[in-house]
């Protein structure tokens, strides 16, 4: 119970931060606006396929992650305020707390993403239950996997570049099940004909999350 | 006054290959003060760290005891407060926004803060953001922080830095208060602060 109160404060004073300070927020926005706004003009109008736009989906899904969610500890050690949390609750709890702001930020950012895919690039998703379902799922399981990687590079000099060096290896078997899954939803097909590429994801997720809670103190000890 | 022991044995740490101190070893138990001197970078804050479990030493054990019971090292944090000059509070968000904060965390009654911020003297300031302190006024806050859970074990570093005549009573007055309820351990080279602690040890006689 104190593991879940400790993570949700954390959780509230991170995204009280966010809103004051807009650390994140703005940058990410005019990434997504910059990036969809290239993709639309290279296109031009040129009729793109639907494996085409979601793979330029979770392009900038992946990219807008990386600008995003690496930030979460990276604050902590360069303000200097994560000895103030050590001494304050367990690790466990800190992660968990990331974990969550980490989960909202995120989902709210693809749904803006996705809104802006569809009105721009006017990508045509069928079955919009699956669709959504599959987001979530993959969203989560990018979050889980960015938010250790970000504790990692977060005690490293050169975090910039470190980040998409570690995560594309460690994200590749989530990101090609969730494009496949994503591209079928598209076309229609139903969860249940998906049921594959979810159980492939939500295994993803179970197995990095369990590896990261155990392995976290280990990152946040200094 | 709780029973309370703080035992460390044969530590030794070092950084890149350069060792900060080796074999060193003190008990303090309830009343004890000690003083942790040495000329900057013999390893002062290093050995507080260390104490605090902020740090893992590369050889040698910090054992706390309290009540006869031995505390595991992951839960040292519930019984011991720290303030040092590494140690940043949120610079966004205002001095009672972050004490409740941290006070959740602990575990601790919101209606500790109040109190302590009058105390610190830093209570007509407590909805400004701290990135607004003087830096007088953030070490004031620094040491609300580490009082928030009333610790048995207090640890402090250099904790008259930045402060006036009025702060440094503050600091006087809460060690005195510690001494009667726990363990005091403070890393400084000015007298001031040495005074306060009935013993010192110089991390420069354990190279």
């Amino acid at each position: 119970m104190s593991l879940i109160r400790s993570s949700i404060l954390v959780f509230k004073k991170d995204l009280r931060s966010e809103l004051r300070m807009r650390y994140v927020i703005n940058s990410l926005i005019m990434f997504v606006l910059v990036a969809i706004s290239i993709i639309r003009f290279a296109v031009a109008d040129e009729i793109v396929e639907k494996e085409v736009l979601t793979g330029l989906l979770w392009v900038v899904i992946f990219f807008a992650s990386s600008g995003g969610l690496a930030r979460a500890f990276v604050k902590e050690e360069e303000r200097e305020t994560s000895y103030a949390l050590k001494l304050s609750i367990d690790p466990s709890s800190v992660f968990l707390g990331k974990l969550i702001y980490n989960f909202v930020l995120s989902f709210a950012l693809n749904i803006v993403i996705l809104i802006l895919f569809v009105a721009i690039m006017d990508y045509n998703i069928m079955n919009v239950f699956s669709f959504l379902v599959i987001l979530v799922i993959g969203n989560f399981g990018l979050v889980v996997s960015s938010t250790i990687i970000a504790a990692i590079i977060a005690k490293a000099d050169s975090r910039g570049t470190l980040y998409p060096v570690l995560s594309f290896p460690i994200l590749l078997p989530l990101l090609l099940s969730v494009i496949n899954a994503s591209k079928q939803a598209s076309y229609g097909d139903t969860l249940a004909s998906l049921s594959g590429d979810v159980m492939i994801l939500i295994s993803y997720s179970v197995v990095v999350l369990t590896a990261s809670l155990m392995l976290f103190r280990f990152v946040w000890e200094d | 006054m709780n029973p309370v022991t703080i035992k460390c044995n044969n530590l030794r740490h070092s950084f890149s290959g350069k060792t900060l101190f080796n074999d060193l070893s003190f008990t303090l138990s309830s009343g004890g003060s000690i003083a942790v001197t040495g000329r900057n970078g013999s390893g002062k804050s290093t050995l507080l760290k260390l104490v605090s479990n902020l740090l893992q030493p590369v050889s040698g054990i910090v054992l706390l005891e309290v009540n006869g019971k031995s505390v595991p090292r992951d839960d040292f944090h519930r019984y011991a407060g720290m303030s040092a000059p590494y140690i940043s509070l949120y610079d966004e968000l205002s001095g009672k926004e972050n004490l409740e904060f941290f006070a959740g965390l602990k575990n601790v009654s919101l209606s500790n803060v109040e109190p302590l911020l009058k105390r610190a003297g830093i209570y007509n300031s407590r909805n400004k953001t701290v990135k607004n302190y003087s830096s007088g006024m953030k070490q004031r806050l620094k040491l609300c922080f580490a009082l928030l859970n009333e610790p048995v074990v207090l640890i402090l570093d250099e904790p008259m830095t930045n402060l006036d005549s009025e702060g440094n009573e503050f600091v006087r007055a809460i060690c005195e208060e510690q001494k009667q309820k726990g363990i005091l351990i403070i890393a400084t080279n000015n007298p001031d602060e040495t005074a306060l602690c009935s013993e010192i040890l110089n991390v420069e006689d354990f190279k």
